[in-house]
């Protein structure tokens, strides 16, 4: 995220040894230490070895019993035929794999993604937008930057209620469209193609907030010598967001773009809070959990879920083979 | 340092084994720990009626049940999410003493109840028994039954004209119309958006043919949703409703608590429920300003040779957790409680004792001279078959998922119709049928 600060670290500066070299060191004056005091290296040596891992203990231990334990239990479910709650699973090998690509009824459903991908670009563009006005002297930038970012703070369950009291035939977006004169809405949840923009438009309030934070971030790490020196060569501000901002930012827009597909292929919560997935607007991550709760085939949802993470996975890594993480040089 | 990473975590990996293998074991290895043990020690009763517990009716049946068994101490827990939770906590020893058995199939019992006997020795004294019934033993006691119909309110009928009860789906459908004609109400309302609702007038499966061994019939059946099936009947009256227009305008948006309070007052017309919604219905109507008489009952808009059927069935049943450290005292809770707490008048449901009276509730079942009839128990072999075909094709039976897709087909809101769709529905059960009989 960081960007390459030419001619910033002169070649004798003593902070910034590598760690290894650190440690050479640490290590040598040590050994200095030691020798007078006796043989008696090896003990002490094996205990010094595992003092770091001591420190490290408690987090990796939590690490691998909340994170990595469960995942390797669900890729152990995903090859039974467990139900979710039977004291036996059987071994069914690849069965549940087999059968989630070729259901079509469950592939379907990224069709949906769609929706949340197109509306992320929307999104992009609002929060950049915002990013780049507040970025510059504005007034009240302060509070403008506080608004735009609290939707992401609220609870994602709430933005769904709040939401569905807004959809509702009669409810506050009608009332607002008929004071324009817009007395027919249509139903913005119960017509099937509307519903899913409906639905994408509300992760878009939602998270545009975030996108945003990420711009604004970006946008300030740029030197502020550049837009000086643009100025004085008369440069106007659409012409210094082309040739400043934007490339100074690149990366993370690539960055908001690998989340924004990761992100449109495991929506869940707004739907499933405002349709229950009803109506064809079913995500991937709530197909999965209605297949283990619903129909109580945790192999076949685990299978599932084992098969979204590739599937992310994989976008990650398309995705950094035609963006490469170059640096950015903006001299 | 890569490979002492590896060890590290190999390491802290075997201890996660080591501990998550401790976890499982244990149970009451206590021979004194039978059923037919002494009635002393602690139990903990867990419930869905979270209701019942605030309002300290629970309590009560304790300190009643204290009376003739001072030696044992009673606390509940109530779940308001009871179905979904219960399932995840049966993965662990720890679910209480007494509970209702959720969602799973019968040949599972065993891993998770205490057997209460054979089922012959109680078919004198309950109803409802076959639901908790596995290869000829008993594993729970249903806590209170229900009839399967349509709740209604009168007066809308009455205001629109509709002076006799429909018993066919034409004379439904013509109801409705009345209803949608001649007054403001919505004639017949889903609740699509809870779901939940829509899977009720599913309990009327065997009514409508009189067919006791509905279950059975319908599992062994390759083509179900084909005319003249209780299945066919279920579902085609949701869907003519919905495409004949008759049903709530947005049904993205509806709202359960609303309902109860817009039947009660008279803004919706008919749901499709159990009996247990009267009295909640007569609540809300009070509430609302209208009156608990307005609300009545009528079975499932269909008939056998001019007599009319409704089934009734058991609400959750009662059974004793397999690990439970005073079982004698938990079963005499079940007993205690379905026998003699006075649960099922209050709520007005049908008592699971036999010789009980049947609720006022149903009288207007009765006046209309509708036959109850009860679901017999499954052949040896085939308890689950039903269910395991419905999770194989992904047809939730007891679910919404696959009647909101009728509900979408009906409005025109997805592709297809209702031949189109129960030829699909026909099609996955066929091909589940004969995945599961391999």
């Amino acid at each position: 995220m960081s960007l390459a600060t030419p001619g910033s670290a002169p070649a004798d500066a003593p902070a910034v040894l590598s760690a290894p070299v650190r440690a050479r060191r640490l290590r040598g004056a040590r050994r200095a230490a030691d020798l007078p005091g006796g043989r008696r290296p090896t003990g002490r040596r094996t205990a010094a070895r595992f003092t770091p891992w001591l420190f490290l203990a408690g987090a990796v231990g939590l690490l691998l019993l909340f994170t990595y334990w469960p995942a390797l239990n669900l890729f152990w479910y995903s090859v039974t035929d467990w139900d979710g709650i039977d004291l036996t699973k059987e071994f069914v090998g690849f069965d549940n794999y087999v059968q989630v690509f070729t259901d079509p009824r469950i592939f379907n459903v990224f069709w949906v993604s769609l929706y949340y991908f197109a509306a992320s670009f929307a999104q992009m563009a609002i929060a950049l937008y915002f990013a780049t006005i507040l970025s510059f002297s504005t007034r009240l930038s302060s509070l403008f930057r506080g608004i735009l970012f609290f939707p992401y703070l609220i609870n994602g369950v709430a933005v769904g209620f709040v939401f569905l009291y807004l959809f509702q035939p009669g409810g506050t977006l009608d009332t607002v469209l008929a004071w324009f004169g817009l007395a027919d809405p249509p139903q913005w949840l119960g017509n099937p193609d509307i519903v899913n923009w409906s639905l994408a438009g509300t992760s878009v309030w939602r998270y545009t907030g975030l996108n945003f934070v990420l711009f604004l971030g970006a946008i300030q790490s740029i030197p502020h010598e550049l837009y000086e020196a643009a100025d004085l060569d008369g440069a106007s501000r659409w012409q210094q967001f082309w040739a400043i901002i934007f490339p100074g930012i690149r990366r993370i827009i690539g960055l908001s773009f690998i989340l924004a597909i990761a992100g449109s292929l495991s929506v869940f919560e707004i739907p499933f809070i405002m349709t229950g997935g009803a109506n064809g607007s079913a995500t991937f991550v709530i197909q999965t959990l209605q297949t283990a709760f619903n129909f109580r085939q945790v192999g076949l949802a685990s299978a599932m879920a084992v098969v979204l993470l590739v599937i992310v996975l994989v976008v990650t890594w398309i995705q950094r083979r035609l963006f490469p993480d170059e640096k950015v040089d903006l001299t | 340092m890569a490979r002492k990473a590896l060890a590290g975590i190999g390491l802290l990996a075997a201890a996660g084994i080591v501990l998550s293998g401790c976890a499982g074991g244990g149970g009451g290895g206590d021979a004194d720990n039978t059923i037919d043990g002494e009635v002393q020690g602690e139990i903990k009763v867990i419930t869905w009626r979270t209701d019942l517990v605030e309002d300290g009716t629970f309590e009560e049946y304790a300190a009643a049940f204290n009376e003739e068994y001072p030696d044992v101490t009673v606390t509940f827990e109530g779940i308001t999410d009871y179905a979904g939770e219960m399932l995840t906590r049966m993965s662990t020893t720890n679910y209480g003493d007494v509970i209702g058995i959720p969602a799973i199939q019968p040949d599972q019992y065993e891993q998770f109840l205490e057997p209460l006997g054979q089922t012959a020795d109680f078919e004198d004294t309950y109803r409802f028994l076959p639901a908790a019934s596995f290869d000829g033993t008993q594993y729970g006691i249903a806590f209170g039954g229900n009839a399967n119909g349509v709740v209604y309110n009168k007066r809308v009928f009455e205001e629109a004209g509709v002076t006799t009860l429909p018993t066919s789906e034409a004379e439904w459908l013509d109801a409705l119309q009345q209803v949608a004609d001649n007054t403001d109400a919505i004639p017949l309302y889903t609740n699509y958006k809870d779901g939940w609702p829509l899977t009720q007038s599913f309990g009327n499966l065997g009514g409508i043919t009189n067919d006791p061994d509905a279950p059975i019939t319908m599992a062994e059946d390759p083509a179900p949703w084909t005319e003249g099936t209780d299945m066919y009947a279920i579902d085609s009256l949701l869907y003519e409703s919905v495409a004949a227009g008759l049903t709530e305008p947005d049904p993205l948006t509806t709202n359960w608590e609303q309902s109860k309070v817009d039947l009660g007052t008279g803004k919706i017309a008919a749901m499709t429920l159990g009996s247990w919604a009267i009295s909640q219905m007569q609540d809300a109507a009070e509430t609302g300003g209208a009156s608990a008489d307005d609300i009545g009952f009528m079975a499932f808009p269909a008939s056998v040779d001019g007599a009319q059927y409704a089934v009734i069935g058991g609400d959750y049943n009662l059974a004793v957790s397999k690990h439970s450290t005073a079982k004698a005292a938990a079963w005499a809770w079940i007993q205690w409680v379905v026998e003699h707490s006075g649960y099922t008048e209050a709520q007005g449901m049908v008592s699971p004792v036999i010789d009980a009276e049947l609720p006022s509730t149903l009288a207007g079942l009765s006046d209309a001279g509708v036959e109850l009839m009860e679901i017999n128990p499954a052949p040896a072999g085939k308890e689950g078959l039903i269910n395991e075909i419905a999770d194989d094709s992904q047809i939730d039976l007891y679910g919404p998922l696959y009647r909101q897709k009728l509900v979408d087909i009906a409005r025109g809101a997805a592709d297809g119709d209702k031949a189109s769709y129960f030829a699909e529905l026909n099609e996955r059960w066929a091909a589940s049928a004969a995945n599961v009989a391999d």
